[in-house]
């Protein structure tokens, strides 16, 4: 009986006409998810055509298991198309609907071959459900999961966008702060910025919190954390770009920033620290325009 | 039993702690040291930390203490070249030595120094002179 079963749902794999494939096809694009802004149709078709075999090929030894060798095939090529639909911007349901939307033609045929045998039917249905649901649930799960690659990579990127330490003067540096300071932002601020000083033997550091959104207790604490391991490698740091709301912030909070020179704006900083290591600036008359 | 050396360089004296500072290794040299200042009747310390690539809290606190000791003995202390892991470590440990100060590295100290001795001696100066 088993084994009647899983021949009639392979024999409708590997039927060599292209009947089932249309069918699919048809569905899937009239699905009202339609998928052409994602796929092109021939390489649609080509997908749902290599799948068909594959599926075809790994039932060849009555093998109803997803989860059995002979469907690694099948899985390998089921996760590239996924992988493929993240990366494309698809959706979750665009994606399932694709493996989902084979259930239907299978079924209509199915009916067709045993229709008159409801207790068969009710059998090669179940088989049928079982195999389609596990390929479903398995594109689902690639799909997240290239996702979560890309949100993964996407936060490294930014960790290294947006820690730069640039040179303003002889023995001066700046760190412009972009985005919310968490425990692991700030712990590589705070090795880029000790590394530079060592490397260019700065004596002040300028951080610029400018675009920092808000800060609060922790990300205040990160500050002094940062501003305290500098001054312990024998660099003094100015916090500038603290906007009115942050003052407030950070005197309603309590935040102790007495140690710290703090400044308005980078421009405030930069002649503070010029002053401290022997510099000014002059405007030349010589050269105004007569 | 290994010793760190405290060199003499004028009014100023000179420690650099190149060996793994254990604990015993720390309290001989605080003990040394503070000989030392009386001794030479030294007016700074200089602590090169600059291959110290480890720290726990009793280093930290030992170099708290002797910049202490030594202020009280009148002289300044003054740690230089201190590593980037190492200094996250010790603010991780909220050692923020707030009694001592640094530098980056060894001149950049003896300028410190000589800075606040000549504006010592300038004030001793003063005075004498009023």
């Amino acid at each position: 009986m088993a084994e009647k079963q899983s021949n009639l749902l392979r024999d409708i794999f590997q039927r060599p006409d292209d009947q089932l494939l249309n069918e699919w096809i048809a569905i899937i694009n009239s699905g009202g998810n339609a998928q052409e802004n994602i796929i092109r149709e021939a390489d649609l078709r080509s997908q749902c055509k290599e799948l068909i075999t594959l599926i075809g090929s790994a039932m060849a030894h009555n093998a109803v298991d997803i989860r059995s060798n002979d469907f690694v095939p099948v899985l390998d090529y089921l996760g590239e198309i996924s992988r493929a639909r993240a990366l494309k911007g698809a959706t979750p349901t665009q994606t399932a609907m694709f493996v989902y939307s084979l259930k239907r033609p299978i079924f209509d045929r199915l009916r067709n071959e045993v229709g008159k045998e409801a207790g068969k039917l009710a059998d090669e249905s179940w088989a049928a459900t079982l195999l389609i649901d596990a390929m479903g649930l398995y594109i689902a799960e690639v799909f997240q999961k290239a996702r979560e690659e890309v949100i993964i990579r996407q936060q490294e990127e930014m960790l290294e966008l947006s820690t730069p330490v640039v040179k303003l003067w002889e023995g001066v540096l700046a760190l412009p702060m972009i985005g919310t300071l968490d425990s692991a932002r700030t712990q590589v601020v705070m090795q880029t910025l000790l590394q530079r000083i060592v490397e260019t033997g700065a004596e002040i550091a300028i951080i610029d919190i400018t675009g920092v959104p808000t800060v609060d207790t922790l990300v205040a604490q990160h500050l002094i954390k940062t501003v305290t391991a500098a001054r312990l490698m024998g660099a003094d740091c100015i916090i500038s770009g603290i906007r009115p709301q942050i003052a407030q912030t950070i005197v309603h909070l309590g935040v102790d920033l007495a140690d710290v020179t703090t400044k308005a704006n980078l421009s405030d900083a930069f002649t503070v620290a010029l002053r401290r290591t022997g510099y000014s600036v002059h405007k030349n008359s010589a050269n105004k325009p007569a | 039993m290994e010793k760190i050396p405290i060199l003499r360089m004028g009014r100023f004296l000179l420690v650099t702690i190149q060996v793994d500072l254990h604990d015993r290794l720390a309290m001989q040299l605080q003990e040394d040291l503070t000989n030392a200042i009386t001794k030479y009747n030294a007016r700074g310390v200089l602590i090169d930390i600059s291959s110290l690539e480890m720290v726990d809290s009793f280093i930290g606190r030992m170099l708290a203490n002797i910049a202490g000791m030594s202020r009280i003995l009148d002289a300044q202390t003054v740690v230089v070249g201190m590593q980037p892991a190492v200094a996250i470590t010790l603010v991780e440990l909220g050692m923020s030595l707030p009694g001592v100060r640094m530098a980056l590295n060894v001149e950049r100290g003896m300028q410190l120094l000589q800075q606040s001795l000549a504006s010592s001696e300038g004030a001793l100066l003063d005075e004498n002179h009023q």
